[in-house]
């Protein structure tokens, strides 16, 4: 693996001044970011409406339909924290204390609380 | 005994002290931690809601049927439009904030002060969409905030639907939910203004000019991006799935 622990210069990344022609090119980045970003939010509105859960909720399809907006969701947090919050300009070492502990907390939270809600709706199911 | 703690430390490697070996200012890392436990305030919210959604899960009621209400279009039914034009404004308003950012690095600072403004009103323009869902939300099917016998509050939620379509009381969680995560979100929205006004006061007077360099306006930033990341993920969770 390469090193990460090395200097590369002496400053902090971010707070290096940038030159008119950098500029330039990181504001391109940021409208298309912002392009991508209402993209994904008109599709999702879009089927929103086309496939809401009143038609569909239930079915397998809705299932699917789920996990497509799960996806949807991630791919937008991943561009808003990695081109906006620019934590993907970061070194490796801090982007994984960031991200690790935060991911593996989270999904054990969903875990088991949707193991908990499952076995209480069971439970609940059987009283009466 | 030759430890490594007796070996000399190539000054060549970041961990050698006297430096963050992140590469990042003690005041950034402290955003970025808190920001971390903010989400998980967040993310066990939302998984709670997640946990309701499931154990209520035949009576819960669908989102896209509640908000059907837009601003000046009374009677017309246009589900989830109104709260994606709320998603697409703090979306802009995030943007926003990274012109802002990028203008620092390049110490222009009447730039900086124009997008900065330009995000707080964003902002505001979010709070005030905001109430009025909340006002629209609060008077009930019947579209009457004066009524109270049928206003959804923390007790009672009037939004659900028998088999015949008609609107009867549906679980409590729904609307407790609504006011608690739209709620709390909306609260670091305004603290959110409240902190970019007074960096954008900050940066009118060329503090940061004085200072040499613009890293407060990308501290702040991160605090603002991540409200616009809380609310994307609000916005599938509760008014989506």
């Amino acid at each position: 693996m390469e090193r990460d622990d090395l200097f590369v210069n002496d400053s902090y990344a971010l707070n290096a001044h940038h030159s008119e022609e950098e500029g330039v090119k990181i504001r391109k980045n940021i409208v298309k970011v912002t392009l991508i970003l209402t993209l994904i939010t008109a599709i999702e509105i879009f089927a929103g409406i086309k496939f809401g859960k009143g038609t569909y909720g239930g079915t397998d399809t809705w299932e699917m339909i789920k996990l497509f907006y799960i996806l949807l969701t991630v791919v937008k947090a991943g561009y808003i924290v990695m081109i906006f919050m620019h934590l993907g300009e970061e070194r490796r070492n801090f982007k994984m204390i960031i991200l690790l502990p935060y991911i593996a907390f989270i999904l054990y939270l969903v875990f088991i609380c949707l193991t908990e809600a499952a076995s209480v709706l069971e439970a609940a199911g059987a009283m009466f | 005994m030759g430890g490594e703690a007796s070996k000399a430390i190539d000054p060549k490697v970041l961990w050698g002290g006297n430096r963050s070996p992140f590469s990042v200012t003690y005041g950034k890392m402290m955003m970025w931690l808190f920001l971390v436990s903010d989400a998980l305030t967040f993310g066990a919210l939302l998984t709670a809601l997640g946990f309701s959604k499931w154990r209520y899960s035949e009576t819960w009621p669908n989102s896209e049927e509640v908000f059907t209400h837009f601003p000046f279009a009374h009677g017309a039914e246009l589900p989830l439009l109104y709260v994606a034009t709320m998603t697409f404004i703090l979306i802009v308003s995030s943007v926003t904030m990274v012109m802002a950012v990028e203008a620092g690095h390049r110490k222009d600072k009447k730039k900086v002060v124009f997008w900065m403004v330009a995000t707080v009103i964003g902002g505001i323009i979010f709070l005030g969409s905001q109430a009025w869902e909340w006002s629209t939300f609060i008077a009930g099917p019947d579209g009457n905030i004066f009524d109270w016998s049928d206003n959804a509050t923390l007790t009672q939620n009037f939004y659900g639907k028998d088999a015949s379509g008609n609107w009867i009381q549906g679980p409590t969680p729904y609307s407790m939910f609504f006011f608690c995560i739209t709620g709390f979100h909306g609260f670091h929205v305004f603290s959110g203004v409240i902190i970019n006004l007074i960096i954008t006061i900050q940066a009118w007077k060329g503090v940061f000019e004085k200072r040499g360099h613009y890293e407060m306006i990308e501290k702040v930033g991160l605090y603002w991006h991540f409200v616009d990341l809380v609310w994307v993920f609000v916005f599938t969770f509760f008014y989506l799935i």
